[in-house]
């Protein structure tokens, strides 16, 4: 029924992307962000469109994954470009009642939108090139130096890596304890609102139950294996960055400089 | 009254990579008040098969009747369908949500419409039937021991009055005190409401007690039908699909290789006991 949903949206395959180590995706999908915000001109904006379109090419991920990214954010994408072309003021070139465009409304509202798009579209990227676990582990390694004031990054990190490994079982759960209460007469569809919410004690109630039961279990696991917290936790499989690292590192950092130098002379 | 199925196949993720068929044209009828026992290797198809009776699955193709109705016509009632099909899930004690054992086996009922007094009515019933004690209905479903919830959430299903009564595996993880009693407690609602009951397991001890017929699931298919005595001579075949016949019948098997005239085909301990005393010539008790 709900087994469908797919939650930390990894597309398996194999490219070069989804071989790079975690933290150049990560810090490179954030220097792209950057670079969305300096760019202003046209050139600017191709420079991004190419850099973008060449690695989703690289990532060998359908783009309709990409496409299928941007649906949730349509309204806000529409709010936000419909606002800058009705409110900005300047040259104006149509106009009806208190709606008015103007050309700078025009360019602020392609400009916006594409940013937003361009956003959404480069973090997709990532997320769909690696797996929730790598994602975590890339993290807790960049965030390490925040130890030093007294963080607990690794116990943050672990707690998100528990959370998304459970997400899947808790999916089965609900499904199977909605099954069982359906056998029992449950309704989840019809009524109101508030008649709904309240269809959905049966369901929620022994979830709940079935997920503090879970992590009690696993706590009891992990304290049997003993288990204590990040100091001296060494990995199965710890990040090192390799040379292919280092080069897509530099093709970031080129693309980032060519950006600003577009910027600064066009 | 009758449940049956037609050709019906059932896979998951059809069109994909990963596609599965849980179920492969499986056709079967199940006359009214028959006790059938389902036996099957984890992932043989049987949990799937028992979804199918009641419409929780909908079958990728062929056809699943309730009293010569195809339940997956235009304007039929599933709800209807399932107030008259009951089925206990695996651990059905997960399911307990209510803050008192009473209103927990209330909720089925009140889901048939009836009034708080009727159901309330069902309720008790029910929970005699299980065996659960007096004094336990008004406390916390979560406080009662890991057996009692078991009852408890059995009797959720039982004071819906159900024509077909099927549960999945309502022993896994009880103990053999424990599995006797409630099924005993399942026979005997058999023999005094005429119900059908379909009892998913795959211990061969169980079903060899209880059940006048033994359907064999085998990776998606039905591999026998029969009395348990004609399913149990298949058992080195059974043995083939990693399921195993009753210890009895190996038993007798090597009995009989040893020159000793047993009847092969007892499955009870006192079948098997009336049979040897018989081939040693001592058959009068």
């Amino acid at each position: 029924m709900i087994r469908d949903i797919t939650i930390g949206q990894y597309y398996p395959a194999d490219s070069s992307l989804h071989r790079l180590d975690p933290r150049v995706k990560f810090i490179g999908t954030f220097l792209f962000l950057i670079s969305l915000f300096v760019a202003d001109s046209f050139w600017g904006y191709l420079l991004a469109t190419c850099f973008l379109g060449g690695i989703i090419l690289l990532s060998k991920v359908p783009v309709k994954f990409m496409v299928k990214g941007l649906k949730p954010l349509f309204i806000i994408l529409l709010i936000t470009v419909l606002f800058n072309l009705f409110l900005i003021p300047g040259k104006e070139i149509w106009s009806l009642g208190f709606l008015t465009i103007t050309v700078e409304g025009v360019q602020q509202a392609v400009k916006i939108g594409i940013r937003l798009i361009y956003l959404v579209m480069g973090s997709s990227v990532m997320t769909l090139t690696t797996t929730p676990n790598q994602l975590t582990d890339g993290l807790e390694r960049i965030l390490r130096p925040l130890n030093k004031i007294k963080v607990p990054v690794h116990e943050i990190s672990m707690m998100m890596s528990i959370a998304l490994r459970f997400i899947p079982i808790l999916m089965e759960e609900t499904d199977k304890i909605m099954k069982a209460q359906i056998a029992r007469g449950a309704d989840f569809e019809s009524g109101n609102l508030i008649q709904k919410a309240k269809n959905m004690i049966p369901l929620l109630v022994p979830l709940f139950i079935s997920a503090f039961r879970r992590a009690d279990d696993l706590a009891m696991a992990m304290e049997a294996r003993c288990y204590h917290g990040g100091d001296h936790r060494t990995q199965m499989k710890p990040l090192i960055y390799e040379r292919k690292d280092y080069v897509a590192y530099g093709i970031v950092l080129i693309y980032l400089a060519a950006d600003i130098l577009i910027r600064i002379f066009l | 009254m009758s449940l049956k199925l037609e050709h019906v196949t059932y896979t998951y993720n059809p069109g994909s990579a990963y596609e599965t068929h849980a179920l492969k044209d499986v056709s079967l009828e199940i006359p009214q008040g028959q006790f059938v026992g389902v036996i099957g290797h984890t992932g043989s198809g049987k949990s799937t098969l028992t979804q199918h009776f009641n419409g929780l699955m909908r079958p990728t193709s062929g056809t699943v009747y309730y009293n010569d109705e195809d339940i997956w016509q235009e304007g039929y009632s599933l709800k209807r369908l399932r107030s008259h099909v009951g089925l206990v899930f695996q651990y059905p004690e997960h399911q307990l949500f209510e803050a008192d054992v009473l209103s927990d086996v209330c909720f089925g009922p009140k889901n048939q419409g009836l009034s708080q007094e009727e159901a309330r009515e069902r309720a008790r019933t029910a929970l005699i039937q299980v065996g659960l004690k007096e004094k336990y209905f008004s406390s916390s479903p979560f406080e009662l021991s890991g057996g009692q919830k078991r009852r408890v959430a059995i009797a959720g299903v039982l004071a819906m009055e159900p024509d077909v009564l099927i549960l999945d595996e309502p022993t896994a993880g009880l103990d053999p005190k424990g599995r006797d009693e409630i099924l005993d407690q399942i026979a005997y609602l058999h023999q005094e409401r005429k119900i059908t009951v379909i009892l998913v397991s795959h211990s061969m001890e169980d079903i060899a007690r209880y059940v006048e017929r033994i359907l064999v699931m085998n990776q998606g298919e039905k591999a026998f039908d029969g009395t348990p005595k004609e399913v149990f001579a298949h058992y080195k075949e059974l043995e083939a699909m990693g399921l195993a016949a009753p210890q009895i019948t190996y038993i007798m098997h090597a009995l009989r290789e040893n020159g000793l005239a047993a009847d092969t085909s007892a499955i009870t301990v006192e079948e098997a006991r009336d049979s040897i005393l018989k081939a040693l010539g001592r058959g009068e008790k």
